[in-house]
């Protein structure tokens, strides 16, 4: 079986041309694989460069030399060389990626915001809100907030409202960055709930998590980043 | 249907090919290369004199190049050479298939004649002869840019800068054009006012599959709308790439200025 | 001071040759604004200058000019170009549409029916029917040449939204021979259908503005409309009270200080021809039993 992501020797520098043009290493070599069904957890040390990597595997960073392999469609997509659309494409309707603060739409109401990946995807909007709905009940989100836009919510909720817009889609690969750093035990429970069910359904999955807890709960595999680390 | 899509999405709509300009012995735009797809989002970024605004009056076909060329797939498919066009069809395109939102309302608008009329001009200018449906289709398109239709005779002159700004867009894309040129379509404009305008943007290029090529000093503007950003200095892109990714991990100096340079949300 | 002190026509030759010119390159293009070198005239713009330099172009020795103003033979600006061409050209002028070769006119088309021997000068002040919408002359002649006439049905559409009609009463917008839209000059509406498939040749002359258009004989002129909004000529709801015709264009005239008016015909030629020929209206005696009954009180 082929890995869903297949990271193969990536480097990563920083250069810092408004400090005399500073070379910041980041990570290099990074090389590791994730299946479907599985949730690959990457520790290490803070500042070892792990939400660094998992922006590369997210195109968001770009990578200075190495592979980052997606499987795209039945094909293996090389995001590291990728044409800007393709990632989009990729972003579209592979990877989903769940940051840690919601980059808050003004004036959108959050039902909205959470079903709004089904309805780009081409699902019906009533249907997407349904669904919507569904998830925001169950992340204790009450009912009187959804038809609000979640600019005006407090931290908590408005990761809560992130985390549903992350989860609701049937992507093949989701990236989690702290989904649950702000939230009551209640609501980590949902989380890793919600990490269960998608990789019953083959999700291939890449988190960073601090909460040892959560992380014995939701991993398959650790992957230590602390190797990739650059020397300075 | 979504093959169908998939099929057109594949084929760029505009591709410009060493595009430059000079003015005299002022190189305005050196060597400018790109392609947009149907539904993309592209921002030009710079500052004031980078070359941008000359680049987007090249692509549309308002400046003639000095060198290089654009071409543009046309309704029918077929892409043709943007010089290549007689003054006619390249007039039909511009009311038809393309839209431009100016900075100044006041330069997209006429300002004495009633916003329905305002709406109603492209279509009228493309042969529609029903009052009736006219008026039913301004009146649509007032609704969705979000101005109460009881404004519909009223001259743009006594809209405030907002709601002109919105009846801009409304007039450009009543025609379902294919590709709209924006130049700093928030400029001059209050800051709520700008986020009420660029929401609507947003949602209006998504539901329309509308490519945009949108010009902006503004990088807040660049990472709400577009897709894809070109960072312009000196007449020459310097960088280009996902917008996330030229703003997340600026690799030129200049670039690294410019994102520098925003304050913190 | 016995040598005519005027050439034919006031006009030199050289100026009636140019003016031809335009003139017929007009006729060639129907509905075409032709530019000509405009000459001062001895009289002020907007007294009909365009008007008389066409007709001084195209007057021959044995034409019979007609002059009319709003319909009338009898007002002062028809009076003057009357006795203008009847000092420098010497040509016999009359009142009577029927006998006329070249009729100039200010702001009406007779109601008797024109024949194919005749001419019909406009007077015309602004000629470029794109004007109020589009300021810019290098813009509407390029909308001119590439047919792009969406802005005319801007207008039409200002005015439904503002008064529930096309209000245009007059200056109209039409479109000649399917190609050009033209300003048949401030003619009421009313004389639109006039226009169409017409016999005489319709010559329009802007002096201030110096342009020369022209509709040939038995050309098709269509006023614009919307499908749902069609063009309909002006309607009275009375007949005239001097002739009672039923189907020609009135003047409203006051007859006192306490509201009492009456509607006439405005072209008096008509009007005269009718009484004359037996028909009258509800007012036809009124200015003499005024007389009379002024005579009784006093």
């Amino acid at each position: 079986m082929t890995a869903m992501i297949d990271v193969t020797d990536a480097n990563k520098t920083f250069t810092m041309h408004l400090q005399g043009g500073i070379e910041l290493p980041v990570v290099s070599g990074v090389t590791f694989q994730v299946n479907a069904s599985e949730c690959v957890v990457l520790s290490g040390p803070s500042g070892a460069g792990k939400s660094s990597i998992l922006k590369m595997v997210f195109g968001n960073y770009r990578c200075d030399s190495g592979r980052i392999g997606i499987r795209h469609r039945g094909a293996v997509i090389d995001l590291a060389s990728a044409e800007p659309r393709q990632i989009l494409n990729v972003r579209r309707s592979t990877i989903g990626y769940v940051s840690q603060f919601l980059r808050a739409v003004p004036r959108v109401a959050t039902i909205d915001v959470v079903a709004e990946p089904l309805i780009v995807n081409g699902m019906p909007r009533t249907d997407a809100q349904q669904r919507a709905g569904n998830l925001l009940r169950r992340l204790n989100i009450p009912e009187r907030l959804w038809q609000l836009p979640p600019a005006t919510f407090s931290g908590g909720e408005q990761q809560r409202v992130n985390i549903a817009r992350g989860f609701i889609s049937d992507l093949p690969i989701l990236l989690l960055d702290e989904p649950t750093a702000s939230l009551d035990a209640a609501n980590r429970a949902v989380v890793v709930e919600l990490v269960a069910e998608k990789k019953r359904q083959g999700v291939a999955m890449v988190a960073i998590v601090h909460d040892d807890e959560i992380r014995h709960l939701i991993a398959d595999r650790i992957v230590d980043v602390t190797s990739f680390a650059a020397a300075a | 249907m979504v093959d169908q899509a998939a099929l057109e999405n594949d084929q760029p709509l505009l591709v410009a090919t060493s595009l430059s300009k000079s003015f005299g012995r002022i190189a305005a735009c050196r060597d400018v290369s790109f392609s947009l797809y149907p539904g993309e989002v592209l921002a030009i970024v710079g500052e004031s004199g980078s070359g941008k605004s000359t680049l987007l009056q090249l692509l549309s076909g308002q400046l003639a190049a000095s060198g290089g060329h654009v071409s543009y797939r046309m309704r029918d498919g077929v892409a043709r050479d943007l010089a290549s066009l007689g003054e006619a069809e390249r007039r039909f395109l511009y009311r038809t298939d393309w839209g431009f939102v100016h900075q100044d309302p006041a330069q997209g608008l006429r300002m004495a004649v009633s916003a329905g009329a305002n709406v109603g001009e492209r279509l009228m200018a493309v042969g529609w002869n029903h009052y009736g449906r006219i008026r039913e289709t301004a009146s649509d398109w007032l609704t969705r840019v979000e101005i109460d239709t009881a404004r519909i005779d009223d001259a743009p002159r006594t809209y405030s800068g907002g709601m002109r700004q919105r009846l801009q867009i409304a007039r450009n894309l009543v025609t379902e054009p294919r590709l709209v040129f924006m130049d700093e379509p928030t400029g001059g404009l209050d800051v709520s006012v700008q986020a009420r305008l660029l929401d609507l943007l947003r949602s209006l290029v998504a539901e329309l599959n509308l490519a945009v090529i949108i010009v902006t000093h503004d990088l807040a503007v660049a990472r709400l709308l577009s897709h894809r950003v070109m960072v312009m200095k000196g007449g020459r892109v310097i960088e280009a790439g996902l917008t996330d990714q030229v703003l997340d991990d600026p690799r030129e100096p200049y670039t690294q200025l410019l994102v520098s340079s925003i304050l913190p949300p | 001071m016995n040598a005519p002190a005027y050439n034919f026509a006031y006009l030199d030759e050289q100026t009636k040759r140019m003016i031809r010119r335009a003139i017929l390159k007009a006729i060639a293009i129907p509905g075409y604004q032709v530019p000509f070198a405009s000459r001062e005239m001895p009289m002020p713009y907007g007294w009909g200058t365009g008007g008389v330099q066409v007709t001084a172009a195209i007057l021959g020795p044995a034409d019979v000019l007609k002059v009319i103003d709003q319909g009338s033979d009898d007002t002062t600006n028809a009076i003057s170009i009357r006795k203008f061409f009847a000092k420098t050209a010497g040509v016999a002028t009359t009142t009577a549409t029927e006998d006329a070769t070249v009729i100039q006119t200010r702001h009406r088309i007779p109601e008797a029916t024109l024949h194919a021997d005749q001419v019909l000068v406009y007077q015309v002040p602004i000629p470029e029917p794109l004007r109020f919408l589009e300021p810019r002359e290098t813009e509407t002649r390029r909308m001119h040449a590439l047919a792009e006439y969406g802005l005319m049905h801007v207008k039409l559409y200002e005015d439904i939204a503002r008064f529930g009609h096309i209000a245009t009463a007059y200056a109209y917008p039409v479109k000649v021979n399917a190609r050009y839209v033209m300003d048949p000059s401030p003619t009421p509406k009313f004389d639109n259908p006039k226009m169409d498939n017409c016999p005489a040749l319709q010559l329009f002359g802007a002096g201030r503005e110096k342009r020369i258009y022209a509709i040939p004989p038995y050309t098709k002129v269509v006023s614009l409309d919307f499908e749902d909004h069609p063009f309909e000529p002006y309607r009275f709801n009375a007949p005239c009270a001097l002739c009672g015709a039923e189907n020609s264009y009135l003047d409203e005239i006051v007859t006192d200080d306490k509201g009492g008016r009456m509607f006439v015909c405005s072209d008096t030629d008509y009007c005269e021809s009718r009484q004359a020929a037996g028909h009258h209206g509800s007012l036809s005696a009124a200015p003499y039993k005024e007389k009379a009954q002024g005579g009784t009180n006093g």
